[in-house]
């Protein structure tokens, strides 16, 4: 349940930051659910870029647009600023090629929505440091051995690489699932959202 | 399977451009007249929106589901085709029909030509996908359709598919090309030569002219066993027959020992049952002269149509690789269309979209809801 409050939450943040009728391309679109709620609520037209079969299946039956693809291999069919926005939701930190996709997706779109789990959220560091073991966390849920993430990294490392790259960043919302953190959000949120450019 | 009065189908014909009227072959050569034959299943509602055009196969025909009156064997897509299936008749009025060139009712190189009252043979004119599309258009309004809800088709079928796109997209709404390509590779060409000149060495077919005599059954059958082998992957063969031995009592060395042997000679002594040799030669060339961007880019064509597209491949097919799929999708992603890909995990090669039924239903009776929802909202 708490699961679906997170996901529900950085939904919201991120229909916050889409205008309306926009062009989106949601990388990592997963089963479609924040697609179709850009379709519903912001009346996008929206294309979904999902690995996973089944997911593609959800998608198709909700009536998405999605292409069966793993986003990993680029981005270079589509031209320059072809979308209003690129959104890469809970799916960045399981990139291979972080830097090539972002860099990409920048190029596509006129402006990226990043969301990631947080991994300085206070309870992965007290887990971390008091128990000594890997953070299991409502944002990230997963156990080693099953993990799809393959990088871990905290909001402000996000913000020092942004800094470096010289990328614009927008808007930055904290969460910890419904909830917006305002106060040291690299310690209480769970979840960054980013909207960056170039 | 239940056999119920409800499901005898039976197939149509259609002539048109009967003389002095001729149909126009992209070619510039004329057909005077040309039938279709065709069948449809479930009904057209009122307000004509709900038509579905089935494109079949290189060896298809407009038998797609139901059975025949005396004949125990249903249509070649029947378990897609019916109540509460990915066509669903309940909902959808489902046409299919014979491509021209063919041997299943439709005019083909074995119908008789009206200027010498014998079959045309080789005097019948190369044909394209393109006439093809042109007849089924011709059919299609005789049924009385403007616009169809959808097109679909795989392999062959996907190239007619692809067509209509090109040459009627406004007569369209959505289409679903399967595991096919926008023009044939150097390999996909090459089997069909092989195939071509299995028929054409043998001695039965006389340039064509065997209509009267004996049919070219042999070079047929190899064609078609050729065919087989090009439809099925490594690991489907491995699996349907492993190197399982059959049980011939016949004293000659090179008798079909192994299961693959025998079944690659049954599926060929069959074919040549239905289907005629001349036709195989015209429809496989239709196939190898086809390209989808002969005249313009496709995405040109297509840009800012209102068109929905699900185009499926399967990740076994190495006759109709994914990577010609991916073209298709690439060249819609251009023009801004609303395109869905999906390549099905499947180990049954380019038969696949025969076979993987379950996945096809998911996706085209999810796909054929939203594209006639979106129609009904505006």
């Amino acid at each position: 349940m708490k699961e679906d409050e997170i996901i529900k939450g950085d939904h919201r943040a991120i229909l916050d930051m889409v205008a309306p009728s926009s062009l989106v391309l949601d990388l990592g679109c997963g089963g479609g659910e924040l697609l179709e709620l850009l379709t519903m609520k912001k009346n996008v037209r929206g294309q979904g870029i999902e690995i996973d079969e089944q997911a593609i299946y959800r998608c198709v039956a909700k009536g998405l647009s999605v292409l069966h693809g793993d986003i990993d291999t680029g981005l270079s069919e589509y031209k320059d600023k072809t979308f209003d926005y690129v959104i890469l939701n809970q799916s960045f930190q399981q990139l291979k090629h972080v830097e090539t996709v972002l860099f990409d997706a920048l190029r596509v779109g006129n402006k990226v929505i990043v969301g990631f789990p947080n991994f300085a959220y206070y309870r992965a560091r007290l887990r971390l440091f008091f128990r000594g073991r890997v953070p299991i966390t409502a944002s990230l849920p997963y156990t080693w051995y099953e993990t799809p993430n393959l990088h871990f990294l905290s909001t402000l490392d996000f913000l020092d690489y942004c800094r470096q790259k010289s990328i614009k960043v927008e808007r930055k919302v904290y969460l910890a699932g419904e909830k917006r953190m305002r106060v040291l959000p690299n310690f209480f949120a769970n979840t960054g959202l980013f909207l960056i450019s170039k | 399977m239940i056999k119920s009065s409800s499901n005898i189908v039976e197939t149509k014909y259609f002539t048109f451009a009967h003389s002095p009227e001729e149909f126009i072959l992209e070619s510039k050569e004329k057909l005077s007249p040309v039938t279709i034959a065709y069948e449809a299943y479930g009904a057209l509602n009122k307000e004509k929106s709900n038509a579905v055009l089935i494109l079949h196969a290189l060896s298809g025909d407009a038998h797609a589901a139901g059975l025949h009156k005396g004949e125990d064997k249903p249509g070649w897509w029947d378990n897609m085709i019916g109540p509460a299936r990915a066509f669903d008749t309940e909902k959808y009025f489902i046409i299919c029909s014979n491509v021209l060139g063919g041997c299943r009712g439709s005019t083909g190189p074995g119908s008789l030509n009206p200027k010498t009252n014998k079959p045309y043979a080789l005097d019948f004119p190369l044909i394209t996908i393109g006439d093809m599309v042109n007849a089924q258009k011709a059919l299609i309004e005789h049924l009385g359709i403007d616009k169809l809800l959808c097109v679909i088709g795989g392999s062959m079928g996907g190239m007619q598919v692809l067509s209509w796109l090109i040459k009627y997209p406004d007569k369209i709404r959505s289409a679903i090309p399967i595991a096919t390509a926008p023009k044939h590779s150097p390999q996909q060409i090459a089997f069909d030569e092989v195939g071509r000149q299995a028929i054409m060495a043998d001695q039965d077919w006389k340039s064509g002219n065997y209509y009267s005599g004996k049919s070219p059954n042999k070079g047929l059958a190899i064609a078609r066993m050729i065919g087989h082998i090009t439809y099925m992957s490594d690991a489907s063969m491995a699996e349907k027959f492993g190197r399982q031995k059959t049980n011939g009592t016949e004293h000659f060395k090179f008798t079909a020992d192994f299961e693959v042997e025998g079944y690659l000679r049954y599926r060929g002594d069959n074919f040549v049952k239905r289907f005629d040799a001349n036709s195989y030669l015209y429809i496989t060339k239709a196939m190898d002269n086809f390209d989808a961007s002969q005249d313009r880019p496709l995405h040109e064509v297509l840009s800012g149509k209102p068109l929905k597209v699900l185009v499926i491949a399967f990740k076994s097919d190495w006759l109709y690789p994914a990577y010609q799929s991916k073209e298709i999708v690439k060249a819609f992603k251009h023009a801004g269309i609303g395109v869905s890909f999906c390549e099905v995990d499947s180990t049954y090669g380019h038969d696949a979209f025969l076979l993987e039924t379950k996945e096809e239903t998911h996706l085209i009776s999810n796909f054929l809801k939203s594209v006639s929802q979106k129609r009904g909202r505006t």
